[in-house]
């Protein structure tokens, strides 16, 4: 047990906690702020963007493919933005013309160029790849303090901690900002901080979290984590700070929590195969809201 | 090509050209009103929200010994999801202090989550193999029945009659939600109707253009349609018909070559159709306004221009300066001609006309319309024009 666990259970489990925290922080200011919709915007728009980058690079590797997602997500913020002003349409339909067209030119790319021969397809960027980022060195729970057996780690994992870190990072530097132009706007302009510049340094935080993530887990728990623990922890309380840190209890728990159902909860009801790892994932962290919404303390208004 | 549009490139294609247009009619159609009603993106959670019920209703058909791929069976379970998703929006809008674009994005995840969850099930099934409900997310059309063009074609047009015969009450509820109410109608029921048709889109064009992708049919018709006309019932019209022209022309390409996803092809001629929209139509349009713009900043200049001259300031200013010559106001050397001298003389009158209006307690609430660019005998009647003059001739003569 001791170690199974650890090689295969260990490292899917911690990824999938630090995705679900590295989205859970930035997604706490976007619900303030009614832009909730914008991470689901920037998940679809990933896929037309690994594609361009894999057309471009010829090879699947993480470095060019994080360029191509964070390049498209900048592409459809600007092109949102953009339509929503020369065309004075209001932001939720020009967010739905941007997502759904780059998507359906990320799908048509896809069709279009031969990716027989590599690991690149829309379930791929929808579901993740959870369950097979196994720990291979690990022979127990012994390896967790050797060096060379470190080493072994999923590259997945150093990147989702970087990314957690970077995100959690900004959200400390800025925090007094940040806190301030999403509570009252107005009031933050009127003592001088750049709104809009924060308004776009969120978006672009959120982009960070969502193009970290989408390799490792798939677009679905990003989504999921953006929206989810912080709606259930704004139910929670009042003060943004506690918001936050019930945002990150929640966002564990459903990592965990559906990270486990969805790997032994088929056995203990005798069924052979395991269920995928990201939509339990995102269930769990329904069921959670959802338990929120029935009994937490501030849920009305 | 030309085959493909003239319906000439076999009966596959002909069936999914013909049901891609009924649904792209109905989409555009139904799309206008939810539009209007600024609820673009609750469509989104409709959408995903089938797949729970797809795989459900896959699993329920299997369980009792039937063929899981029965199409109405699975747009029967796919409805229920939807309505379950639907009504989880308007719970959580309702009951908590989340907003409803939170709402959307919790339902929209979670469904399809739980929906993956299901998917996985059925894929460990022996008769889920081959099942192909992958092919819902993004639409499949390759090997559609005529049963399920059948049943798409019908749906669509069933849809776009209902979508006729409530325009009224929902244009109605759409513009002014007060004055609908005080009409006696019942806002609430008519949005749930208005969601009822969303969601009878949604689940028949499942099969053709994926659940991911519905999304677009209903959004990008009508807000293209938006540019063209500000008469509401116009924009459903135009809607509809920009909808028909992306199933139509997006199902006919698709049929050309074998990797052309029909799906994402009509996403695509409908951005095309926006894009055009975006630049073209008049008076919304951004060719049309970049004009007006430029227009406006031609008379601005040409009337600084001219108060320059009356004051007999030099101008400095390149375009005003080119403007002023090629207009025969002004020679090279920057001298006014007799032509300039008039027409400066007559701009200046006419600021010190507005000038004086303000001055003028019975006129002065009329100053709001001095854009400098108004001529004060747009505004006034002649009479009152001669009543400014009396007031400005003792300062001439000061």
């Amino acid at each position: 047990m001791g170690y199974e666990f650890v090689a295969l259970s260990l490292p899917p489990i911690v990824i999938g906690m630090l995705a679900a925290m590295a989205c859970a922080l930035p997604g706490n200011f976007l619900l303030l702020r009614r832009q909730s919709l914008i991470g689901d915007a920037i998940s679809h728009v990933v896929l037309p963007g690994i594609v361009v980058a894999f057309l471009i690079t010829g090879v699947i590797s993480t470095i060019p493919m994080m360029f191509g997602a964070a390049a498209a997500a900048l592409v459809a913020v600007v092109l949102i933005e953009a339509i929503r002003r020369l065309g004075k349409v209001e932001p939720g339909a020009a967010m739905g013309v941007v997502f759904t067209a780059m998507f359906a030119g990320g799908v048509l790319l896809l069709e279009q160029s031969d990716t027989s021969g590599v690991h690149l397809d829309v379930e791929h960027a929808l579901y993740g790849n959870l369950e097979s980022l196994i720990w291979l060195d690990a022979v127990g729970w012994s390896s967790l303090a050797d060096p060379a057996a470190l080493s072994g780690l999923p590259p997945e994992l150093l990147r989702m901690a970087l990314a957690l870190l970077v995100v959690a990072g900004l959200t400390w530097l800025f925090w007094r900002p940040l806190k301030l132009s999403t509570f009252d706007e107005g009031f933050a302009r009127s003592v001088g901080l750049p709104t809009g510049l924060i308004g776009l340094g969120i978006v672009v935080m959120a982009a960070l979290a969502a193009v970290a993530a989408f390799d490792a887990v798939g677009s679905i728990i990003v989504i999921a984590m953006f929206i989810c623990p912080p709606a259930a922890a704004r139910l929670m309380t009042n003060r943004l700070e506690s918001q936050i840190g019930w945002s990150m209890v929640f966002a564990c728990l459903s990592a965990i929590i559906g990270y486990v159902l969805a790997g032994y909860g088929p056995m203990w009801i005798g069924a052979a195969a395991s269920v995928s790892a990201a939509g339990m994932i995102a269930t769990v962290s329904g069921l959670i809201l959802a338990i929120t919404a029935l009994f937490a303390p501030h849920r009305r208004a | 090509m030309f085959e493909a549009l003239t319906l000439q490139l076999g009966y596959n294609a002909v069936l999914v050209t013909l049901g891609s247009t009924a649904l792209g009619v109905a989409a555009g159609a139904v799309g206008a009103f939810l539009y209007l009603r600024k609820r673009a993106l609750v469509s989104d959670a409709i959408s995903h929200a089938t797949l729970p019920g797809l795989a459900l209703a896959f699993l329920v058909m299997v369980g009792f010994g039937g063929d899981g791929r029965f199409l109405p069976g699975l747009m029967l379970g796919s409805a229920l999801s939807a309505w379950a998703g639907l009504y989880a929006v308007s719970w959580i809008t309702r009951k908590t202090r989340l907003p409803e674009d939170a709402a959307i994005g919790a339902v929209l995840s979670v469904f399809f989550g739980f929906g993956i969850v299901l998917l996985t099930v059925i894929q460990t099934m022996q008769s889920g193999r081959q099942a192909g409900l992958e092919g819902f997310l993004l639409g499949s059309t390759a090997g559609m029945l005529r049963s399920d063009a059948l049943v798409i074609a019908a749906g669509g047009a069933i849809v776009l009659g209902a979508t006729i015969l409530l325009r009224r009450p929902m244009l109605m509820t759409a513009f002014d939600e007060g004055y609908a109410q005080v009409q006696g109608l019942n806002t609430a029921r008519i949005d749930m109707a208005l969601m009822v048709l969303v969601l009878a889109v949604t689940v028949v064009g499942l099969k053709i253009v994926g659940l991911i992708l519905i999304v677009a049919m209903l959004i990008i018709p009508a807000v293209a349609a938006r540019f063209w006309t500000e008469n509401a019932s116009r924009v459903a019209q135009l809607a509809a018909l920009f909808g028909g022209m992306s199933g139509y022309i997006g199902a006919a390409l698709s049929a050309t070559a074998p990797d052309l996803p029909t799906g994402p092809i009509i996403v695509l001629v409908s951005f095309t159709l926006f894009a055009l929209s975006l630049l073209l139509a008049p008076s919304r349009g951004v060719l049309a306004s970049a004009l007006r713009h430029r227009q406006l900043q031609h008379e601005v200049h040409l009337r600084q221009g001219l108060l320059a001259l009356a004051h007999g300031q030099p101008v400095y200013e390149s375009l005003t300066q080119r403007m002023l010559r090629s207009r025969g106001l002004m020679r090279a050397d920057g001298v006014p001609t007799d032509k300039g001298r008039n027409a400066a003389a007559q701009a200046l009158l006419d600021e010190n006309r507005w000038q004086a209006l303000r001055r003028i307690e019975t006129l002065s609430s009329l100053a709001v319309r001095d854009d400098g660019l108004t001529r004060i005998g747009d505004v006034l009647t002649p009479d009152q024009v001669k009543l400014l003059d009396a007031r400005l001739s003792p300062q001439g003569a000061a």
